[in-house]
Parts: structure tokens; C-alpha cells; sequence
């Protein structure tokens, strides 16, 4: 297991691609030390800012694991492609946390940037702080989401959360803003707090549930009935009546958008249409 | 300063040289009879072909359409961006690069001058302002004519001297080079949400029908005598059984043609050489143009060939993008033009195992082998609509080698192969026909007397390539063509050497060629009143805001011309 704890308070981003456990594997501390990566527009070696320490653990010898302790909120795209391993953070962590990641697992206690998971295409993200803009959503521009893996969120989460998303699941235990799924074409988003606007909006196919209140379903949505239980996945069922709304119509999307009625007594006028 | 490019093997068809050893000499920017060997400089060319610069005679490279398309598509410059240098500017690609990067990348691949085919009059100084921002090369630009209200008005009409003044203002006031004519009668129908799907349908509020608009601009173009012909992109393009469209337009302007001279350029013709009922099944009508261009001499084209890559696509056929979007489903820009034109933008990803797409690939190809003369057809690929230009190496090793093509072949959609004509073809573009297609056909039909030659007196653009055509067999060996191709071993611009083995050594300023056209001197003045008044009621900006001065392009180079009216 290597450990890295920064030697500084990072003022400038620094732009850390090669924190990976595919990078480590295979290399001694000496090699890991010497690794390049920018703070600001300088180039540094991993050694210059952070200290790096080799601890033995028992158990599987196999899997790279990478312990993070302090504030990294100024570091970028820890874990970035990492296929396998595991990362640890114990603090905050800068934005485009395991960018088209393909497997393994990062865990943050902590707080994490926008781009968390964005692009990713495997793996599993847990971030047990907040997350900024952008949970999963691709890079400005691009219209391929993520593609599969798992995202876990126990705190708030900025905008565009899962925005162009193709597959995988996005799990919120906080709260969300504004455009959950935006432009998403399958794959499932659940919030189990609160969520602001635009929820779904340019939706094609998959399915967000909102446990919390809503701000409001855009009109472009159709009402279609209320859902007894709603499963998240293998052993998480939400047992509480869902309101279901179709849509997004002004795209010809057939996506799914539950939200639960106890929550949301200003869309009980929809009950009537039954 | 004097140059002499040493024992190449140069390729020049306009002078009928080819292949034949011998050395070029440079003084002043020009091609001369010699130089004196002591004091200039020498490049060893031996082994090397040598041809005229490269020649581009439709590549959207500048203007408010391509700047919107790079505003649409930051994802398309994140992978793609180049460094500066001690010599060169930093800049972004891909399929629509920024300013600076198109420069460096044409003059990298040897080419030397590139037409822009689509200018919004209203948004001529942006074009402008950005074509003096694209360095090394020199460029042009094409004011889009084939809409305009005047233009209506008047072939309405029936009005041609009339019309022809005001093109001749329209040329002059935007700095442009010729005419486009793009979806003729089409643009103006979809400001009212419509289309036009034949010759004679009518535009709506004008009387008129695309034939009319067509054969009313080729005659305008007979009287200014401008050296190139109109530039037409058809009616009904990209859409399944387009071709018949296209031979009816190929045949309308037959008698307008003056012996052996052509009479209309029609643009990225893969595009309009569509044969079926719809997508599925849709198949190649290549053979049919062909057939029609083989036995007439009066129409130039180009191929608009596919590249299977993620690009951009941008055209002034506004329902024709629309189209592609409610395919696609993809991002869209839609844009109308006030009384000139419109416009649309959509992003495209061209899939080798798309059974539409592979049809496309071969559509061009075929359109390329079929055609006998290849004066008669050029090679682009409507940068960045069918893919960027970058992509042309690879274009020339399809043409020159059918291995090249039956490797490409074995990945396409196995439906599309099994109809493809390209199979049972065995043409393969000799270095002569490929500089033809590539700069002197180009410069032949833009009626451009300085380029695409290496003739006494001729501009000195020339591209220098590491390869030889006595060892080198392009039917076998064409992946190291291609690479030869991507990197000029020199390219000369204006008699100074500005790219060494595909780097850039020197940021140049390139010209901005357009037409001067003169009309006879009391109808200028009478044009010009007028236009002011129509201004008042039709333009959102005032007539004093309106012309391209000359003091706006780096490098202003007017071509007198003098017109019949």
C-alpha cells in the first residue's frame, strides 16, 4: 500500500494523472517518487509535493492500494483511467475524480470537485462528503456520458448530475440541483433528498427516482400513474408510493421519472388524471 | 531572393511536364527561366517530386458558420491542439481548427492556396477577418448569390443585365472571388419553413424556380466574365434519388457553355449522387454521372469524398441540415441570413459500418474512377463536411492504389461492399492525374493564372514530397505515400521556404485574392444609390457599415476584371 500526504497547501491546480493505482503497480518507491505531474504550469516530480511512504498490509498483495490523507481539493484527476486497485482519500479531492475510470474503486471522506466520475466506464466511486457540478456528466460538449459503473454520493451534489448518461447507476443520498439527467439515454439516477429543477430534462430512455421533494416536473413530461415500490438495485427497494412521469416529450424520450408522493403533495392534482 | 530546386521529378500538368527531371527556378516570389546558381540558394530535390502548391477549391475554413461550428464543438478541440512554437501559434484542430492551426496544416501537407465556398454577405468581414488570420496560404472566399433577394428579383424578372450589376456590386462590396449557389431557390423556401424539391418547383414570393436561378446566374457570370464558373451545390442534396436532380441541373445549363469551356462547378457531387427511394435503399448513381460527364465538357466537379472519422458538418443548406438533424438527433445550429441566405450546423460521425455511410465512401470514389478525364473532377472532401482536410493523404492512396481501397473495403458494411462498383475497378491515378485532381485542375477551373503550374511567370507555391516514383510502386506502397503526402518535404510559398519536412519554419502572411469587377461607370453609380435606399428597408445594418474595405485583408490581391454591363 503506498500513502501520500501533500507537503504543502496547494495555492495552484495540480494536475495529478499519474496518482493511479495502474501507474504505482510495478514500480518501487524510487520510480514512484520521480513520476511527473504539473502544479500550476510547472512540472514537478510526485516527490517534490507530496511525501510518499510504502506500507506492508496483509491480505491481497494483488490489488494497489493508494491512501490519500489531507486537502487535495486543488488536485485534479486522481485515479483518472485507473482499471483496477483501489484509492483512498481521507480529505477533499479537486475536480475529475476518476475520469473514464474502467474499475477498481475510489472512496472519499470527503468532499469532491465537479467531474466526479465523469466519462467513467466501470468501477465503483464513493464519495462520502459532497460532490460539485457535473457528478458523471462528459467533458463540455461531448454527448457521451458515463457508461457503466456506480457512483455513491452521501452528501449534496452541484448540477447536471448524470448529464448524456448511457448506462451505470448514480446514487444520491443528499440532496441535487437543478438538471438531474440531463439529455440522459439510459442508466439510472436516484436522489433520495430533495431536488431542484429541470429534472430530466431532454431525457431519451432510463430512469431517475426522486425520494424528496421537487421543485416541479417540466411540462414537457406526461403523467402516467403511481408506482407502488421502485428497485434501485439488488437489496435497495423504495417502499413508498412513486408518482411516474414519462418523457422527455419534446425529444420523443420514453425515460422514467418516479417521484415520491408523500414528498410532493403539490402533484397530488395529478391523481385526478387517473 | 533566388531559389533553385534541384533535380526533382516534377509534376506539372498544365505545361505538360511529367515527371521529368528538372529544376525550378525562384526569384521574387516567381517562377523564372533561371537564377544565377552562386548566389542562390539550392534544394536538393533529387529523389523527391516536385508539383505546384496545393489547391483547394471548396474547404470551409473561415466565417460566422465555421466559427459557430468551433463554439458547438469544444469536445472536437480537446484531443486535438498543437503547442506553440518559436515560429508557429498554438491552436486547436480537429475537424474545425482554429485559424492559425488551418494554415499550419495546409502548408504542411504542401498546399498553398484554399477557396472558402460559403460567405454570408452579411458576414463577409467576419470571413474576411478570419481569412487574414490564416496564415502561409492564400484564400478566397465565395459570397453566397444564389438566394439573395436582388438576385430573385431581378432573374424573376427576367432581368439579367440588372442582375448581373448587382452581383457585380455584391463581388465588389464583399471582397469575393465567384458565385455560390447553394440549394438555389431552397434557402429562401425554408425562411418560410419549406423547401424546394425540383427544378421547377417555384420560391416562394418570387415567381422564380431554381432552373431559372441557375441559368440566370450562368449568363450573369458570361457577362462579368469571371474566371470561375457559377458554383453550385444542387437541390435536393443528401437526399435518396438526388441524382436525377443532379443530371437535370448538369443538362440545364448545356447550351449556355461556350465550346470546350465549363460552365458550371458542381460541388461535393458524392452528395447528389444518390440513387433509391430511401436510406435503405439507397445506392450509388455515380455510374449514371459518369456516363453524363464522360460524353459533355461543360461541367467541372468536385467529390466532397467521406472520411470515416467524427467531423463537423456545415452548409448554407439550412433544410438540409435540419434533415441531418432529426437523423442524428445531434447538436444543431440553424441560421437565417436576413434577405442572403441561411444556414445550419450539425455535428456527424461517419461509421465504416453504416450501410449509408460505407454507400458514400464508395459513392466518391466511384464518381473519381468513373469520370475519365480528371481535369473533370477534383479531389476534396468539403472540409469538414464529408471530413477534414487532413484527411486528403489518405484520399490520394484510395485513388492511387486499389489495394488501398480493397483494405478499406473489407471493413465496411458487407451489404454496402457487396454493391459497391469499386471492387471491379482497377483504375489507379497515376503522380501526374493525382496533381491534376490535387492543385492544376483546381487552378484550372478557378481560372486562377498564377497557381497550380510551374510555368515561367507562375506564382512560386510549390510542394516538395520524399518519395520517388522510380522506387517507390504507390499501388503497393501506398501507406508510405500517405505519409510522404502528410509531411511535404518542402513547401514553398511565394519563393520562401516555409514547411521542412512537415514543420512549419516560418509564419507568413498568405494574400486575399478577389475580384474587381467593372461595370460601365454610370450604372455603378446608379447600382450604388440604389442600394442605399434598399438598405433602409431591407438590411439590419446601415450601407456605410456594410462594404469589405480593401484595408481590411493583410494581404489585399485584386483580379481586374471587365464585365459586359
Amino acid at each position: 500500500m503506498i500513502t501520500l500526504y501533500p507537503l504543502k497547501e496547494f495555492k495552484v491546480p495540480v494536475v495529478a494523472e499519474c496518482i493511479n493505482p495502474d501507474v504505482f503497480k510495478e514500480k518501487n518507491i524510487a520510480e514512484i517518487v520521480q513520476l511527473k505531474i504539473w502544479e500550476g504550469n510547472k512540472k514537478r516530480t510526485l516527490g517534490e509535493l507530496f511525501k510518499v511512504e510504502e506500507t506492508e498490509t496483509a491480505g491481497n498483495q494483488e490489488e494497489m492500494k493508494i491512501t490519500l490523507h489531507g486537502d487535495l481539493s486543488k488536485v485534479r484527476y486522481i485515479g483518472a483511467s485507473m482499471t483496477s486497485g483501489e484509492i483512498v482519500v481521507k480529505g477533499n479531492v479537486g475536480m475529475h475524480l476518476g475520469e473514464e475510470m474502467k474499475g477498481g474503486k475510489i472512496t472519499v471522506y470527503g468532499n469532491a470537485g465537479g467531474w466526479a466520475g465523469s466519462m467513467m466506464k466501470g468501477g465503483i466511486i464513493e464519495i462520502h462528503g459532497n460532490a460539485g457540478d457535473y457528478v458523471g456528466a462528459p467533458y463540455r460538449g461531448k454527448n457521451e456520458g458515463i457508461r457503466g459503473g456506480k457512483i455513491i454520493v452521501y452528501g449534496n451534489v452541484g448540477r447536471e448530475t448524470g448529464a448524456h448518461m448511457r448506462k451505470g447507476l448514480i446514487k444520491i443520498y443528499g440532496d441535487a440541483g437543478q438538471f438531474v439527467g440531463f439529455r440522459m439515454h439510459d442508466g439510472l439516477i436516484y436522489v433520495q433528498n430533495k431536488c431542484e429543477a429541470n429534472a430530466g430534462a431532454c431525457m431519451i430512455d432510463g430512469a431517475i427516482a426522486i425520494g424528496g421533494s421537487i421543485e416541479s416536473v417540466l411540462p414537457s413530461f406526461t403523467f402516467e400513474g403511481v408506482k407502488k415500490k421502485f428497485k434501485i438495485e439488488e437489496g435497495e427497494v423504495i417502499e413508498t408510493p412513486l408518482y411516474l412521469f414519462l418523457g422527455d416529450l419534446a425529444e420523443n424520450g420514453r425515460g422514467k421519472l418516479y417521484v415520491a408522493k408523500a414528498k410532493n403533495p403539490q402533484l397530488s392534482y395529478y391523481e385526478k388524471l387517473i | 531572393m533566388e531559389l533553385l530546386v534541384k533535380n526533382g521529378f516534377v509534376y506539372d500538368p498544365l505545361n505538360g511536364v511529367n515527371g521529368e527531371k528538372m529544376d525550378i527556378a525562384i526569384k521574387d516570389g516567381k517562377i523564372v527561366e533561371k537564377v544565377n546558381e552562386q548566389r542562390a540558394k539550392i534544394i536538393d530535390a533529387s529523389g523527391m517530386v516536385v508539383m505546384p502548391g496545393g489547391v483547394d477549391i471548396h474547404s470551409h475554413i473561415a466565417g460566422g458558420k465555421v466559427n459557430a461550428g468551433r463554439l458547438l464543438r469544444p469536445e472536437d478541440h480537446f484531443k486535438d491542439f498543437e503547442r506553440k512554437t518559436t515560429v508557429t501559434r498554438s491552436g486547436v484542430g480537429y475537424s474545425i481548427p482554429s485559424t492559425f492551426t488551418t494554415g499550419y496544416r495546409y502548408a504542411r501537407m504542401g498546399w498553398t492556396t484554399v477557396m472558402d465556398p460559403a460567405m454570408p454577405p452579411l458576414e463577409a468581414k467576419h470571413t474576411h477577418e478570419e481569412l487574414s488570420d490564416t496564415p502561409i496560404i492564400d484564400k478566397a472566399s465565395y459570397p453566397l448569390i444564389g438566394d439573395w433577394w436582388f438576385v430573385l428579383e431581378y432573374l424573376g424578372r427576367g432581368d439579367i443585365e440588372e442582375c448581373a450589376r448587382h452581383v457585380a456590386w455584391m463581388l465588389k462590396t464583399t471582397k469575393g472571388y465567384a458565385m455560390k449557389l447553394v440549394n438555389p431557390g431552397g434557402l429562401e423556401a425554408w425562411g418560410f419553413g419549406r423547401n424546394v424539391c425540383s427544378l421547377d418547383d417555384q420560391v416562394p414570393n418570387f415567381g422564380v424556380t431554381p432552373r431559372e436561378i441557375i441559368r440566370g446566374l450562368c449568363k450573369v457570370n458570361k457577362l462579368l466574365h469571371l474566371p470561375h464558373t457559377i458554383h453550385v451545390h444542387t437541390n435536393n442534396l443528401g437526399v435518396p434519388g438526388n441524382y436525377l436532380t443532379t443530371l437535370e441541373t448538369l443538362d440545364c445549363v448545356k447550351d449556355l457553355a461556350d465550346e470546350g469551356k465549363p460552365a458550371m462547378h458542381i460541388t461535393h457531387c458524392q452528395f447528389s449522387a444518390f440513387k433509391g427511394d430511401d436510406w435503405r435503399t439507397l445506392e450509388s448513381g455515380a455510374e449514371e454521372i459518369a456516363k453524363y460527364m464522360n460524353g459533355h465538357s461543360h461541367i467541372t466537379m468536385d467529390m466532397g469524398q467521406i472520411v470515416f472519422t467524427d467531423t463537423t458538418t456545415m452548409t448554407a443548406d439550412g433544410p438540409f441540415q435540419y434533415t441531418l438533424y432529426t437523423l442524428t438527433g445531434n447538436k444543431w445550429v440553424n441560421h437565417d441570413v436576413e434577405t442572403e441566405t441561411s444556414s445550419g450546423i450539425v455535428p456527424f460521425q461517419y461509421r465504416p459500418k453504416s450501410y449509408v455511410h460505407a454507400v458514400q465512401w464508395s459513392i466518391g470514389l466511384e464518381l473519381a474512377l468513373l469520370i475519365e478525364d480528371p481535369w473533370k473532377i477534383l479531389m476534396t472532401t468539403d472540409h469538414p463536411n464529408a471530413g477534414p482536410f487532413t484527411a486528403y493523404p489518405t484520399i490520394m492512396t484510395w485513388l492511387m492504389s486499389s489495394k488501398a481501397r480493397e483494405e478499406t473495403l473489407k471493413k465496411l458494411n458487407p451489404k454496402a461492399r457487396s454493391r459497391s462498383l469499386l471492387p471491379s475497378m482497377d483504375r489507379e491515378l497515376s503522380f501526374y492525374e493525382i496533381a491534376i485532381v490535387t492543385r492544376a485542375g483546381q487552378a484550372k477551373a478557378l481560372g486562377l493564372k498564377d497557381k497550380g503550374h510551374l510555368g515561367v511567370g507562375a506564382d512560386a507555391d510549390i510542394a516538395i514530397y520524399n518519395l520517388s516514383p522510380e522506387t517507390l510502386n504507390p499501388s503497393k506502397d501506398y501507406e508510405a505515400i500517405a505519409e510522404a503526402f502528410r509531411k511535404a518535404a518542402y513547401t514553398i510559398k511565394g519563393g520562401e521556404v516555409v514547411v521542412k519536412d512537415g514543420e512549419v519554419l516560418k509564419h507568413i502572411e498568405g494574400t486575399t485574392i478577389w475580384l474587381n469587377v467593372k461595370t460601365c461607370e454610370p450604372c455603378e453609380i446608379e447600382v450604388d444609390t440604389k442600394m442605399k435606399e434598399q438598405f433602409r428597408k431591407y438590411w439590419t445594418v446601415e450601407y456605410e457599415n456594410y462594404p469589405v474595405t480593401e484595408d481590411y485583408l493583410a494581404i489585399s490581391h485584386p483580379i481586374p476584371v471587365k464585365a459586359d454591363v
